[in-house]
Order: C-alpha cells, then structure tokens, then sequence
C-alpha cells in the first residue's frame, strides 16, 4: 500500500473527522465496553460489580464448548469460503461462455443474492424438516441414515450447504464482473499461444482475477465467521450436543440468552483477537501475492 | 441530521401531547413473550382491564421470546426505560430475583396497594415456585403449565389399547404394539423440563442442594443422581428400538411428528391443548406425566413451567399502584377462568378453579383438568420448585448431553457427569456475580 503523507494542516483531520467519529461511536466505544466488561463480574441488571482480573476469561474460554466452538469455527469458515469461492468461479467461467441466453443464467444465478441469511436459514430448515422436508427424504433414500437433530457431520453438512448456497450468488456478480473486465486482446493473444483452456485459465485469467478473489476471500471470512449466525440461528440452533455452535453464537447464547455479561464480552474479545490477527494474516501474507 | 432531529423532536412533541390527552392517566407498560393467539388473549385482558377503570391504561407490547423479553428487560433497565411488568419464564427466575433491586416483590405491591395478599389464595402447585424461601410470592405466575401426556385414540383403538399409560412401565408394555403398527410411542418436546426437572418432582427427589436453591445462590446440582440415569439408559433404549422418535429440540418439531401422526404419544405441556384441538384431525386425549413405579409408588406432583409477572423496580408510587391494581384484576377468578379456557395454561387461583367447576368446563371438557389435577396432586417436599442461576445456559448443557446420550457420542455416566461439572461451575459462577 502506498502512503501519503499530508502537510500539517487541520483540513485534512476535518474531512476524516465524520469518519472518525462514526468509528468512535460505533466501533470503538463498544469495543471499550465490551473490554471493560469481560474484567467485571457484574449482574445482569448492572446493579452489583466487581474486577475480576481474568476470571470470566479462565471462566469461558478454556472449558471444552468453547474450544469446540473454536474448532468448528476453522472448519466452517474454511469450507464455506472455498466452496462458495470454488462453485461461484466455475459458474461465472461457464456464464461467462454462454453466449446464447446468457442473460437468464446471469439472473438466475445472482437471484438469491438479494436473500437474507435468516431467510435462507428458515427455507433450508423446511427442505430439511424430518417430517416434510424434500431434502431430508432425498438424503435418507440413499440408505445413509441421515439425520442433522442428532448426527454432527450431517448438521454440520446443512448448514454450510445452506451458508454455501447463499454465498455463491454474491461471489459469483464479483467473479463475473471480474472476468469482463479482463481486456479480449489478452485473452486472445492467450488463445494464440497456449491451445488447452484450462492451462490458459490457471495462467492468465486466475492471476488476472487475483484482486477479485482476495477481496472475496476477506469477505466471506467474514461472512462465514458473523453473518451465518442468522442462517445457524434458524436451523440447527448449535445442536445437535454444540457441534454447530460458532465463536459469535455462542457470544449469543451466553450473553443475549443466558444474560452472562462479562463471560461474553470475554469470549467477544477474543474473537475480536482472532479476527485481528487474521485479517493482519490476509494482508501480510496473501495479499502479497496479489498483483493490481 | 437536521432533518432527523426536526422529526425526532416533532414525534416526541407529538407523542407528549398525545400522552397529556389521554386524560391524565397513570400509563403501566407490560413487556410480554405471548405470541400468536396467546398474544390475542393478552390484549383482549389489557382491554377488558382498561375498561373497568379509568385511572390506569395498561399497555402490553409483545417482546419477542422468553428469553428475547428477558434481555429487553434487562436492556431497558440498564437505560433505566423499564416497563412496570414483565414477564419472565422459570429458568429466568433466579436472574430477575437475585439481582438485588431490581423487582419489586408483587406480595408486598398487593399488600400495601390493593388490599391485601394471601398465599392461600393460589392453588398449590403454583404458589412457590416464583416466591422466596419464606414463601412469599416474588412473582405473579400467569401463563402457568405443567408436562402432560398426549395420546392419540385413534391410534390406540387401531392397536388395542385401553388407555394412556401411568407409568413408563406400563408404556414400555404398549412400545412394541406401536412399532408393529407402524407408529413411534413417543416424542416429547423440551426434554431439560420434562425428562429432567419435572422428572425430579414427579419423583420426588431433589434437584438441587440448598433447599433446591431457594435458600442460597450458593447451590450445587443434584442431577447426576441413579435414578435418571436409569431414566436416560432408558430413554436410549427406546431411541435405539424405534419406540422413541427424536425430531430435535424445537417444541413445534416433536408437536407436529405426534399432530402428523407418526408418533402415538407425546409430551407436551397443559397449555399446548388448545393449539391441538385446533391442528389435529383425530381424536386425542391427554393424561399425566408418567413415572416409574420401580421409583416410587405413589407420584408426586409436578412443577409449574411458564412464566410470571415481575413488578420493576424505579417506578413512582403512582404506577406501583396501578400495577397492584392491575394484577389484583388478572387474579379476579372470571379473568383467570378466561385465560384457562381460551390457552389452556391452569388457572392460578382457587377461585377461578372452582368457577370452572361450577361452569361445568370439565364436564364438556374433561382434558382441560388434567393439568391442574397434576398439580393439586399429592406434594413432596422437593415438588415446589427450583431456583437455580445461569439456569439458561445450564439447560443448554443438558441439551447438549442429552443429544450426546441419543447419538450415542457419549455413555450416560458421562454425560451427566459432564452436567454435573458443568453445571456446578455454571451456579458457581452465578453465585460469584450475584452474591
């Protein structure tokens, strides 16, 4: 990243001071807050307190349910972020080719871009409904007892099908836009030197497409770490045992739900370290191979 | 932001001056988690009490969820907008109650502002399950249900069945005529209240040191206890031979498998009579919560589950008494008779029972007493309730082990050796905050 330096004048403080101010506001000072309370021990109602150094700490995070939190957390994010990056690139590659009708597959496949996780969360919930849901009678038909109220991996299965499925849209307007923007005359001057498509996509289109797939990536960490709590919230709700419980749903559970202040502001600290350090991680190290 | 504040400004000038046409009454706001048709029923006393004086007006707004009331109340209070009532659902009980100054005991509301109060008043099963351990009612119960058991008849005349099981014996007995017939014998819904607490008091055993947590924050756990550790070797048991249908934690999922007719039984709660006589298109029946003759012979009654009404702390003289006034209303038997009849939840009084009585409800009705039949049943010394912290989260803990125990991801031995140390830790740490 470049860096500009301005001169010692307040105008340039005035034009970033909105911004700053709205960081302030809703970043920083909750962030204080959540600091502040996750040394306290201190009722619901803010009626008693006391410093408790790190106890909510020690409290939270090292007991088995948030560690495997933790871990279902990594593999969650990893696997909805490649599958929806994977599956949206390779439908933009193919949209991109269609030339007849090209318009309605465009539609069609950004159609769900406009749907909110819990809606899709609740639509996915009824496809895999034990008593009426399609989807749920398609898994069993195979003769695998397929059941998500009880069995981890099949849980798990649903709701990064349904996080997946939510995601590809979005990605996939990014992926297409950025093949557009591709110039034809690289392309074509590929075509002329190298006849297998695949080998001519890994070497020009994928490095051309770098800065795209680096912005996707960042935001669909985040997507999978924040946004796919409404989507676990109408589902499986953590169950079955916890397996589905993410970092911020169990923040959720602990402080929205069960009115433990300090222990979830302890555990949202953390994941406010986590994040940091990740996302310090994508910009060190990845985004390094990116070229502009 | 001109604008905005332009408009905020008109709107809370508007609002003031709507509030000082109202004729100067006393507004009491009510934070409620009734939904639905329940909602409907609410809003239909809130008019019936506004219509009986002129003093008050009473403003019930629907919060969302138990727990979503529960937070919105604790948000408000910390903004220092808390409604005068909210209500607040058993395992939220300790919350609200221990937190000191937050509530303000509706006994003594009534007492100094209406009148008078007598614990007798209300029927037994639900006079001390949201009073302190002297007894004194802390909290109103209002939409208060008990576990029962549903049977469907027409499955049962299909198989041969007499009647609904008393004892889990006795359904084990039934199970394989079921199975055979194609039909799961049972699913419950919420199994932390009805296979754990309400296991307790059917049985009369204790769930929690200290009087079960009445006397002290500082409590321990009693769960992990032979007796429903046999209950849940069992509870697997049945899973495993197809007698037990789990359609996972959500109360409308296992409803519909027992409304959908793959089940033949269910566990449910006296208030969910109403929804079924609407949803289901056979004939059904409802009986008590079973228990286990190998444990006791003679069962003792259950807890109450729901919700009641806390009076918050911070209001004027003026609003308490409208509050006092109010639930002095909702108490008056033709209120509580009609919040009986049109939800199912018991009538808390022994007026109102004994006007059902007289209006002959049971006779056309006869499932309709079940519930408060369970409750009037003999009592024990652990029947009346429990007060335990963090009770949220600790029934999280049993769901995830309960799910453990079904999955067969851990023994049952484990399993509640994990409630218990998880749970113990969970009412330490209440204990910590709130002492």
């Amino acid at each position: 990243m470049k860096r500009v330096q301005f001169e010692h004048s307040p105008i340039p403080y005035l034009f970033v001071a909105p911004q700053l101010l709205i960081i302030a506001i809703f970043f920083l000072w909750p962030a204080g807050q959540a600091v502040y309370q996750s040394f306290m021990l201190e009722d619901a109602f803010g009626l008693s307190s006391q410093f408790v150094w790190f106890r909510n700490y020690s409290d939270t995070i090292f007991n088995s349910s948030w560690l495997h939190a933790a871990w279902f957390t990594a593999i969650f994010s990893t696997l909805v972020t490649l599958l929806s990056l994977g599956f949206a690139l390779l439908l933009a590659v193919k949209a991109n080719e269609v030339i007849r009708g090209a318009s309605t597959y465009k539609t069609l496949l950004m159609w769900a871009y406009a749907i909110a996780p819990p809606v899709a969360g609740l639509m996915g919930n009824l496809m895999f409904n034990p008593l009426i849901g399609d989807l749920y009678h398609f898994m069993n038909s195979f003769g695998y007892d397929f059941d998500h109220k009880l069995h981890e991996v099949d849980a798990g299965f649903v709701v990064i099908l349904i996080s997946v499925w939510k995601q590809v849209s979005v990605n996939f307007i990014f992926f297409l836009s950025g093949l557009q923007g591709i110039p034809k005359s690289v392309t074509e001057a590929a075509t002329m030197d190298c006849k297998s498509p695949t080998r001519r996509f890994w070497t020009i289109t994928f490095p051309l497409l770098a800065p795209t797939t680096f912005f996707l990536m960042v935001t669909n960490i985040t997507y999978a770490f924040f946004e796919t709590f409404g989507i676990i919230d109408t589902t499986t709700q953590g169950a079955p045992g916890g397996a589905t419980t993410t970092l911020v749903y169990k923040v959720f559970q602990d402080g929205f739900r069960g009115a433990d202040i300090g222990g979830s502001s302890a555990q949202s600290v953390v994941l406010m370290l986590v994040v940091l350090v990740l996302t310090v991680i994508q910009f060190r190290f990845i985004e390094r191979k990116v070229h502009y | 932001m001109k604008l905005l504040k332009k408009l905020a400004v008109g709107a809370v000038t508007s609002m003031s001056l709507m509030a000082s046409a109202a004729y100067a009454q006393v507004e009491i706001q009510w934070w409620h988690a009734m939904g639905g048709h329940l909602g409907e029923v609410v809003e239909e006393i809130a008019a019936k009490y506004n219509a009986s004086q002129s003093e008050y007006v009473l403003v019930p707004t629907y919060k969302g969820g138990y727990e979503d009331t529960m937070t919105a109340g604790i948000a408000a209070f910390r903004a220092k907008q808390q409604p005068n009532i909210i209500q607040i659902f058993d395992a939220g009980a300790a919350t609200i109650i221990n937190a000191k100054g937050a509530i303000v005991p509706v006994a003594d509301l009534l007492e100094k502002y209406a009148g008078g109060f007598d614990s007798t008043d209300y029927i037994e099963g639900v006079r001390y399950f949201y009073a302190d351990s002297d007894g004194k009612m802390i909290g109103m119960p209002f939409n208060s249900s008990t576990p029962l058991l549903y049977y469907n008849k027409d499955i049962f005349a299909k198989v041969g069945l007499d009647g609904p099981p008393a004892t889990w014996e006795e359904m084990e007995a039934m199970a394989p005529k079921l199975k055979d017939a194609g039909y799961q014998a049972l699913a419950q819904s919420h199994s932390p209240w009805i296979f754990a607490e309400n296991f307790m008091s059917r049985h009369n055993l204790q769930l929690a040191t200290a009087n079960n947590g009445y006397d002290s924050t500082d409590v321990k756990i009693l769960y992990n206890n032979p007796e429903l550790r046999m209950h849940w070797t069992k509870v697997k048991e049945w899973l495993d031979k197809g007698w037990y249908g789990y359609y996972g934690r959500g109360w409308g999922d296992n409803q519909d498998a027992f409304v959908q007719q793959k089940v033949a039984m269910w566990l449910g709660s006296s208030g969910s009579f109403g929804g079924l006589t609407k949803s289901a298109e056979f004939k059904f029946g409802a009986a008590y919560l079973p228990y286990w003759k190998s444990i006791v012979d003679e069962p003792t009654s259950t807890f109450i589950g729901g919700a009641a009404l806390f009076a918050m702390a911070g209001k004027s003289e003026e609003e308490n008494k409208g509050v006092a006034d109010f639930l002095k209303f909702l108490t008056k038997p033709e209120i509580q008779y009609l919040w009986h009849r049109e939800t199912g939840y018991v009538p808390i009084t022994n007026a109102a029972y004994e006007m059902a009585k007289a209006d002959g409800y049971y006779d056309s009705t006869p499932d309709a007493e079940i519930g408060i039949l369970q409750l009037t049943q003999k009592s024990g010394e652990w029947t009346k309730g429990y007060r335990l912290g963090f009770y949220v989260q600790i029934r999280e803990v049993m769901y995830k082990n309960f799910e453990d125990i079904l999955s067969g991801k851990a023994s049952v031995d484990d399993a509640f050796a994990a409630i218990e140390k998880d749970g113990n830790a969970l009412l330490a740490r209440f204990h910590d905050t709130y002492k």
